[in-house]
């Protein structure tokens, strides 16, 4: 049995809690033997029947009772100031963080890269790059926890929650569930690689160890296969209809609902349009909508997200749509629909906009593989979901 | 409405020293489970409450025992999950909610007032008929199968994915939540209504305004938790969308609720302790308590700001950043309060005289832990302290520092204070003195282990663990069976004292509070005349300035007697202006 003291520093994020932690320790050891040495020496001094000096005894004194209140309140709020600022970094992370996608389900933890990876109670990360995970319950609550990163969040049911994180030292740490989830909780967890640069590009190389097909399928392409084979792109083409809206260029942008209300098209939005699409009915196409809800049972938190990301690929308020692959196999379905020269949604003013350009934006989006089945995109993959 | 509590037919004789004690003026059964005296609904919750503490010591043993190796050995992972639900459920809503308000607030608030009972006997009863039914519920859903979601029944594993006995452990908690509440409404209007002539509010023991803030608490507070479970069984049974997010709930919403009660809850566990260590504090040191009115509103303002920090519980979840900023100041300044009752409690004791005996080792005891205990809160409402520390052992070995190094060593201690004045009967002091400096070692080998378990990334609820952790785990199971013995020494000799132990007399801490000036055990109207109050509360300086007093076989009574008697002589015109004289 070994005997640590205290947990690995592999984050960024890690030391600023060790500071922290720091500081804590040392007013809680302050305070405590201030206390204990107080008690412990009036009770030996003022023992009974001991004969000291116990004239004009005192029992309030204005000045004491400020001090001892101002004090701790000050020491608190600079301890609250200091903690609050590595709070809000970790819970928004650094627009050029790569993202991770992060389902929990039962007692497991899948995780997804933006490049296509998919692995199971393991995650391989380099040093030096930030990353921010974006993270989903597939069933009841549960808890990504890395105590070396110091970082935590829960994955909730039904919404995305972030943290974000950079890694600074290789090597091999735990990966916990924090949050309750029933009998084999405990047991729910792996472990976390980080790695050099060098070597993770060596693994990305490889696919992912442990894989067993190295023929890997972005979550973008999964997300256009599964547009096609649900019939997304019958109503959602590459302009608004009086059917439905484009999801051109959405992304990130703000939409007038309904209710009058003026939403971010966000992850969290795009999530609840595809669950619960009669919640979430936009203004100008009716009181009601022929959208089927896709509930649980009908797409799985993964196919969801494979959908949000291929969204988010036909353009981003930001600017440049995210292109991965270059080489085009075959007319993706948004650009085959008559698109040419039309005017997108007069607010669209990102490069993707431009008329004549979407269809040429978008096809660069159609994948290079052609062995995937349409019918089953997340069976094919290596994923045991 | 009448205040008095006398059984009918039953008015006790006022024959001096023959006169029968609540124990003694009847025998049945009847009288003792249809009695509306508030003395003995006390015993019988404290029987209760004891049964409900050694079965919830027992699932924590299990824990323990299983902790002490990372694969486990006993149990398997459902039952070890039941284990720490039992415990939790039992010892929170069964043990630490109810132990000081409904034993020692229930026996002693109508003796320090000055009353002859709570203002309400009868509904007294009933919250121990509640209390009872609610407890013999969650008992019974734990025998038949248990409930294995963790006492804080998070959604939607509570109300959609466990398939224990939920429903009926809720149903249990929900019921023996109203004997709370009426217990609380009893507390406050005999507070506000019954004191004696004379025992204007700043004359109050701090007992009685520990206890009026946590009544508050709990008649706002047990409601809303109430209403909060009522609707999981409602999701859970007619499959309603509240929580669940498949239904169109929200989780989180729970977790809201849920906390908004169960954070003051710890106020409602801690307070009376509090209140306890006042009294405990000043009688030991001969001394008036330092800066009554400090201790008396920090009371009330722990009350007031322990209701706007529950969002501290949620930092990782999907909760805001900004809440939980807001959440995180707050927090930091209901800590003071809880420093001003430390300091002063230190203050009090200076130029005191200092009697050692076994109620002033768990009073010191308890500041000691309670000040740990606090301060690690600390580290949990920093916010990016909390994102690593959340969920994991570290939050376990605070919330045991401020509830049973806090909340239980204050109810040992208030136990052993008042154990004569309850009895009759002193127990052995030099055991006392044993069990309390044995608890208090068991407690820290079993509790500071977990701080350091859970800054290493020990989440809780784990039964099986990393191997790394073990050397941790092993100590703290070292600890927790010294804890039990520290814990088993009173409950032999508490027993054994009701038939072998020392008569007690009056008075045998020479303490000041009218509890104090009627007989040991008190006779069933606490008083004969209604005392009137001419003094403040812990008026023990004269004697301190004259030299300690020397053996408590001179003190019954003495001092006491003589300032009833003159109390008596000086407002002999108006004693009828009492409410409980009626």
């Amino acid at each position: 049995m070994n005997f640590p003291f205290l947990p690995e520093r592999a984050s960024t994020f890690s030391d600023q809690v060790d500071f922290l932690g720091l500081i804590l320790t040392t007013l809680t050891i302050l305070f405590s033997a201030l206390v204990a040495a107080l008690l412990l020496f009036f009770a030996v001094r003022y023992r009974r029947g001991s004969k000291v000096d116990r004239s004009k005894p005192q029992h309030h004194n204005l000045v004491m009772e400020l001090t001892w209140s101002i004090i701790p309140l000050i020491l608190g709020l600079v301890v609250f100031a200091m903690a609050v600022i590595p709070y809000t970094q970790i819970y928004n992370p650094p627009k050029n963080a790569e993202e991770i996608f992060v389902i929990g389900k039962q007692w497991m933890w899948h995780l997804e890269h933006s490049n296509g990876i998919r692995e199971n109670n393991e995650l391989h990360v380099p040093t030096g790059k930030p990353f921010k995970l974006t993270i989903i319950s597939q069933d009841t609550i549960h808890g990504f926890y890395i105590p070396a990163f110091r970082i935590k969040r829960d994955a909730m049911p039904g919404r995305y929650t972030t943290v974000g994180f950079e890694a600074t030292r290789p090597g091999k740490y735990h990966l916990f569930c924090t949050e309750y989830c029933g009998t084999n909780h405990s047991e729910m967890g792996g472990w976390v690689y980080v790695m050099t640069p060098a070597d993770y590009t060596e693994w990305l190389k490889k696919g992912g160890q442990g894989m067993p097909d190295r023929k890997v399928e972005t979550a973008e392409e999964q997300g256009r296969e599964l547009f096609t084979t649900l019939a997304c792109s019958n109503c959602h083409g590459s302009q608004d209809t009086v059917r439905a809206p484009s999801l051109v260029g959405i992304y990130e942008r703000p939409r007038k609902m309904l209710s009058g209300k003026i939403v971010n098209a966000d992850d969290e939005y795009l999530h609840n349009a595809i669950r619960k699409p009669e919640d979430n009915l936009l203004d100008g196409y009716g009181q009601v909508t022929t959208m089927p809800a896709y509930k649980d049972d009908q797409l799985t938190e993964e196919q969801v997200h494979n959908l949000i990301v291929y969204i988010k690929s036909l353009g981003r308020a930001s600017g440049t749509p995210v292109a991965t692959k270059t080489v085009p196999r075959s007319p993706a379905p948004v650009a085959t629909r008559p698109a040419g020269g039309t005017p997108p949604p007069a607010n669209n003013t990102t490069p993707m906009a431009t008329p004549g350009q979407p269809s040429a934006a978008v096809e660069l989006k159609s994948g290079t593989q052609t062995t995937a089945t349409p019918s089953a995109p997340t069976r094919n993959t290596g994923s045991k979901l | 409405m009448s205040a008095t509590a006398l059984p009918p037919g039953g008015i006790p004789a006022r024959a001096g020293e023959q006169e029968p004690s609540y124990l003694t003026w009847s025998y049945t059964v009847k009288d003792w489970l249809l009695t509306i005296d508030h003395k003995r609904i006390a015993v019988l919750y404290l029987i209760s409450i004891s049964v409900m503490f050694l079965l919830g010591g027992f699932a924590a043993m299990m824990i323990r025992i299983e902790l002490t190796s990372p694969h486990g050995q006993l149990l398997t992972s459902e039952v070890y999950n039941k284990m720490f639900t039992m415990h939790g459920v039992l010892m929170v809503f069964f043990f630490l909610v109810p132990s000081i308000p409904a034993t020692l607030g229930n026996f002693c608030i109508p003796l320090m007032i000055g009353a002859k009972d709570l203002a309400f006997p009868r509904l007294n009863l009933l919250s121990w008929y509640l209390y009872t039914i609610g407890g013999l519920m969650a008992l019974s859903a734990m025998i038949m199968g248990g409930v294995d979601t963790g006492w804080t029944f998070y959604t939607p594993y509570s109300s959609v994915y466990s398939n224990g006995n939920v429903s009926l452990t809720l149903i249990g908690i929900f019921i023996a939540g109203f004997s709370s509440i009426a217990t609380g409404i009893n507390f406050i209007v005999t507070i506000h209504k019954m004191r004696a002539p004379g025992m204007t509010w700043f004359r109050l023991p701090l007992f009685i305004w520990a206890h009026y803030t946590t009544s508050v608490i709990i008649v706002l507070g047990t409601p809303v938790v109430a209403i909060t479970l009522a609707l999981v069984v409602v999701e859970r049974l007619l499959h309603l969308g509240i929580f669940n997010p498949a239904l169109g709930g929200d989780p989180i919403l729970f977790q809201h609720m849920f906390w908004f009660y169960s954070h003051p809850a710890v106020y409602i566990m801690i307070l009376p302790s509090m209140g306890i260590i006042s009294e405990i504090i000043a009688c030991f040191s001969r001394k008036r308590i330092f800066g009554y009115s400090f201790v008396a509103f920090s009371s009330i303002a722990i009350g007031v700001f322990g209701f706007l920090v529950w969002g501290h519980h949620m930092f990782v979840t999907g909760q805001s950043m900004y809440t939980g900023m807001v959440f995180s100041a707050l927090s930091f300044i209901v800590a003071v309060p809880s420093a001003i009752k430390v300091f002063n409690w230190a203050a009090t004791m200076y130029k005191g005289q200092v009697w050692l005996t076994a109620p002033m080792l768990y009073a010191l005891g308890f500041i000691g832990l309670f000040t740990v205990g606090g301060l690690t809160g600390l580290y949990l409402a920093s916010l990016a302290m909390d994102v690593h520390l959340n969920m994991t052992y570290f939050v376990v070995a605070h919330f045991h520092f401020v509830m049973v190094g806090g909340a239980t060593l204050g109810y040992l201690g208030g136990l052993h204070f008042w154990w004569p004045k309850i009895t009759g009967r002193m127990y052995p002091e030099g055991w006392a003195k044993l069990a309390a400096g044995i608890s208090f070692i068991g407690f820290n080998l079993t509790f500071l282990p977990q701080f350091v378990v859970g800054y290493l990334g020990m989440p809780r609820r784990y039964h099986y663990y990393p191997a790394e952790y073990q050397i941790w785990h092993v100590l703290s199971s070292a600890g927790a069976s010294v804890l039990a013995i520290g814990y088993g020494i009173p409950l032999i000799y508490f027993l054994w004292s009701l038939k072998y132990g020392e008569k007690a007399g009056p008075n045998p801490w020479g303490a000041i509070g009218l509890e104090w000036q009627t007989a040991s055990p008190p006779p069933m109207e606490n008083f004969h005349e209604i005392p009137v109050v001419t003094w403040e509360a812990y008026a023990y300086d004269d004697e301190t300035e004259h030299g300690a007093q020397e053996d408590r076989k001179d003190m019954p009574g003495t001092e006491a007697a003589v300032r009833q008697e003159a109390a008596r002589d000086t407002e002999e015109g108006h004693p009828q202006g009492h409410p409980a004289a009626e």
